[in-house]
């Protein structure tokens, strides 16, 4: 708890401006069986990015990075749609999605693991090229469809919470066991800070670095389908643009540093939430548009400069001599 | 000239440095003495500038002198040349010299005169260099003197090398001291930090002794007997120095034999037979063939011809993996990039080998995880606050007892050791031969490749000895006169 204290103290900030520039924002209240309300919003559209996270964190903390996932959730989007809508069922619609995803993630692996490419630039290759294959699958239109099982995982609701929300609180739960239950998360962390030494300390470095990127793009796959569901559309040209981006900077808010060795799931959950909390309070704030982007930087940087090692360690020093 | 008076630094946890004084004369080398831990390095990293000390004075020439940064430290004409060369292999010689104040003219680099320079400052100290030539197509050795020589260019007054001459051979030392006698010559102070206490001894006009953080005394070197230095930098009598018990061989069945095992390019075919209860050694020079050997045996690299045969049939090792689960344990030469994984803490460190053979499904329970790492703490005698400590911030020794503490907990049947002495303190020396002694006894096969050839005749069974990338010869009757000469024949 200690240790997550500068993001849960940034995330209360942001909430607690989030209310005084908007009083009703703590307020929940169920309409048509379903909670609504500004948490629920954040928590909500937060999902995606908060999904494309967690497949990052593992990514991050072996000291690679994944450029594609905003790509793989537009693929995985066509894969989705163009498959029900040819009359598959909506579930296997879904795993074809997830499939296509699992590939992306083992191409990306490949290209990292066994041809030793640089993460950053073995994923820039499906960046650029996955937006061309998404829209090769959906032959360059934006394919609707009105499937309701499919649909409703990106509307739906489950006892009132809206099933974007149960997912991907679900998947932090389901990586956090799978972090503490097994020794994945000791190996992700060593490989990360010294690999050739995790190596000649007999752990299976290569296998790892593919299970890391396969994880990423799966993630990515199932955020793109939650958003493709939400629309109950596929855009190749738009779906998930510029979320890689989102993604890596959830994970570094998280606390994790790009030079890898650290992993934590919740963290990057509290993280994807900082940053969806951020983009609500900006829009609720009622600025002019045009200053958004500019406002989102600015908290984000201060941020940023308050998790830097060199404060961090000024901070720890001050409170060692009080 | 360098004058400090009661320096102390503490770090949460410890007090590195006690209130220590220290003094250096122009044109003197003086010694700076301790076990790993003792405050040697936050000495220097105060006087360097690099650390800031919490209390104390220093006067540099009779002017106070409180260095805000390296940088500043340097441009007071004190500079340290450390044990890893912090050059840039991909410049040239000349750049490196010139790094960061190269001659310019509106801004754009005067090459010509900076290689003229480069050409006058290696003339000076007697060096026979091409400086346009890339640094990185030089020996380690001729990086190291081009790294004092950078230093040396300016006007340094105080020089500090630390551990200078670890990974050069006696004639490369001979030429770095011979540099660092000139330097002195000059009148500059150089301050020097080895592990060697030979090399000490020739070089240093006093020593200083630190221990755990404190002063324990200034002497000069001709009035200070080896055995008094010794006792002063662990505290206790020696006593407890290595000796050579009589011992039978008591050796039993061959665990690992290896045929003709090697690469082309990296390592003729050699042949070695490792039997329980058996410490073979292995010795020659830097790039013998040595640490090769351990890296095929163990998987590190693919061999390309010969066999390998453990417990009587053939066994292909292609991956450390493949050699652990076949009872091997192997702890590298190089600790930092190849041993330990830093930012881990001391329990991760210890327990990553066992964990990695049990897979990562079956994950070791954090009760015994702390179980392991308390007790191979304990038994080895690692120095730590915690086990949560990171790995990165404890001594060279103890980071080593950490690493063989990893192996020892998958309970090999073969340990292979690179230079397990290297780099580490007197204490910590002689506890890790008394171990491997110790694990021979009860029956492990050792393997171990070591430069220090009294080490290898205290306790080796047997020598393998490399040449040019080639075994040579296997030596049954182990002496430091036997071993030598065969390096050298």
């Amino acid at each position: 708890m200690r240790k997550a204290a500068p993001q849960l103290i940034a995330l209360g900030l942001l909430l607690l401006a989030d209310w005084i520039v908007f009083p009703g924002f703590f307020s929940l209240s169920i309409a048509e069986g379903r909670l609504t309300g500004s948490l629920i919003d954040i928590l909500n559209r937060g999902a995606p990015v908060a999904l494309l996270a967690l497949g990052m964190a593992p990514v991050i903390a072996t000291r690679g990075i994944d450029l594609s996932v905003g790509a793989v959730m537009a693929i995985a989007g066509a894969v989705a749609a163009v498959s029900v809508e040819a009359g598959y069922p909506w579930w296997l619609a879904v795993a074809f999605a997830l499939g296509a995803g699992l590939a992306a993630g083992l191409w990306n692996g490949a290209l990292v693991a066994l041809l030793e490419i640089q993460p950053i630039v073995a994923t820039l290759v499906l960046m650029v090229a996955g937006r061309g294959i998404a829209q090769l699958i959906t032959e360059g239109r934006i394919v609707t469809f009105t499937e309701p099982h499919l649909a409703a995982l990106g509307s739906g609701s489950v006892i009132g919470v809206p099933v974007p929300i149960v997912i991907a609180l679900a998947m932090v739960a389901g990586l956090t066991l799978l972090a503490r239950r097994t020794a994945l998360g000791l190996f992700i962390e060593a490989v990360g800070v010294n690999p050739r030494a995790s190596r000649l300390a007999g752990i299976n470095t290569r296998g790892l670095l593919i299970a890391a990127y396969a994880g990423s793009g799966l993630m990515a796959a199932l955020a793109g389908v939650i958003v493709a569901a939400d629309i109950r559309g596929a855009d190749a040209n738009n779906a998930g643009l510029w979320l890689e981006l989102d993604a890596i900077l959830a994970v570094v808010l998280g606390g994790a540093s790009l030079f890898g060795g650290r992993l934590s799931f919740a963290m990057t959950l509290l993280g994807a939430l900082t940053l969806q909390a951020l983009k609500t309070g900006i829009l609720l704030a009622g600025f002019p548009p045009e200053f958004n982007l500019v406002a989102m930087a600015a908290v984000v940087s201060v941020l940023l400069v308050v998790q830097a090692p060199t404060i961090r360690s000024r901070l720890a020093r001050g409170r060692a001599r009080t | 000239m360098l004058e400090a008076r009661g320096i102390t630094r503490a770090f949460p946890g410890v007090v590195a440095l006690d209130g220590v004084d220290f003094s250096l004369a122009a044109g003197e080398v003086h010694a700076l003495m301790g076990e790993n831990g003792a405050g040697k390095s936050t000495l220097i990293k105060v006087l360097t500038g690099a650390l800031a000390a919490d209390s104390g004075t220093m006067v540099l020439e009779g002017e106070g002198y409180a260095p805000s940064g390296t940088a500043a430290a340097q441009a007071a004409g004190v500079w340290a040349v450390h044990q890893e060369v912090s050059l840039l292999p991909n410049l040239s010689v000349a750049e490196n010299l010139f790094l960061g104040m190269q001659p310019t003219r509106f801004g754009l680099i005067r090459r010509g005169e900076m290689h003229r320079m480069a050409r006058d400052v290696l003339a000076g100290l007697d060096l026979d260099l091409d400086v346009t030539r890339l640094l990185g197509s030089y020996p380690v050795a001729v990086r190291q003197l081009v790294a004092i020589a950078r230093a040396a260019r300016g006007d340094a007054r105080v020089l500090v090398l630390d551990e200078p001459t670890a990974s050069l051979d006696a004639a490369e030392v001979e030429k770095l001291f011979a540099l660092v006698r000139r330097l002195t010559a000059k009148g500059t102070g150089v301050i020097l930090i080895t592990h060697f206490l030979d090399q000490a001894y020739a070089l240093a006009d006093r020593f200083t002794v630190l221990r755990n953080g404190k002063l324990i005394g200034t002497r000069a070197a001709k009035d200070l007997p080896r055995l008094e230095l010794v006792s002063m930098m662990l505290g206790k009598g020696l006593e407890e120095a290595v000796q050579r018990p009589a011992r039978e061989a008591a050796s039993g069945a061959v665990i690992a034999r290896f045929r003709g095992l090697g690469r082309k390019g990296l390592v003729e075919g050699f042949d070695l037979d490792l039997s329980s209860g058996e410490a073979v050694g292995a010795a020659g020079l830097l790039g013998s063939g040595r640490t090769e050997t351990a890296m095929l045996m163990f998987g590190a690299t693919t061999s390309d011809k010969g066999k390998a045969e453990v417990d009587g049939s053939e066994v292909r090792i292609r991956s450390p993996r493949d050699a652990i689960r076949l009872g091997f344990g192997f702890a590298p030469e190089e600790r930092k990039t190849d041993g330990i994984v830093g930012a881990l803490s001391v329990r991760e460190n210890i327990v990553l080998a066992l964990q990695a053979r049990a897979g990562w499904f079956r994950k070791i329970s954090r009760e015994k995880q702390d179980e392991i790492a308390a007790r191979y703490i304990d038994l080895l005698g690692i120095r730590t606050p915690d086990a949560e400590k990171p790995i990165e911030q404890l001594s060279g020794g103890n980071q080593q007892k950490a690493l063989l503490a990893r192996w020892l907990a998958t309970a090999p049947r073969l340990l292979i050791l690179d230079e397990p002495t290297r780099g580490i303190d007197v204490g910590a020396h002689a506890e890790i031969v008394k171990l491997i002694e110790q694990l021979r006894d009860d029956g492990m096969a050792l393997y171990v490749i070591s430069s220090e050839l009294e080490e290898l005749a205290a306790y080796a069974d047997r020598v393998s000895v490399m040449r040019d990338r080639k075994q040579v010869g296997m030596l049954e009757d182990v002496s430091v006169d036997a071993i030598v000469k065969a390096i050298a024949s």
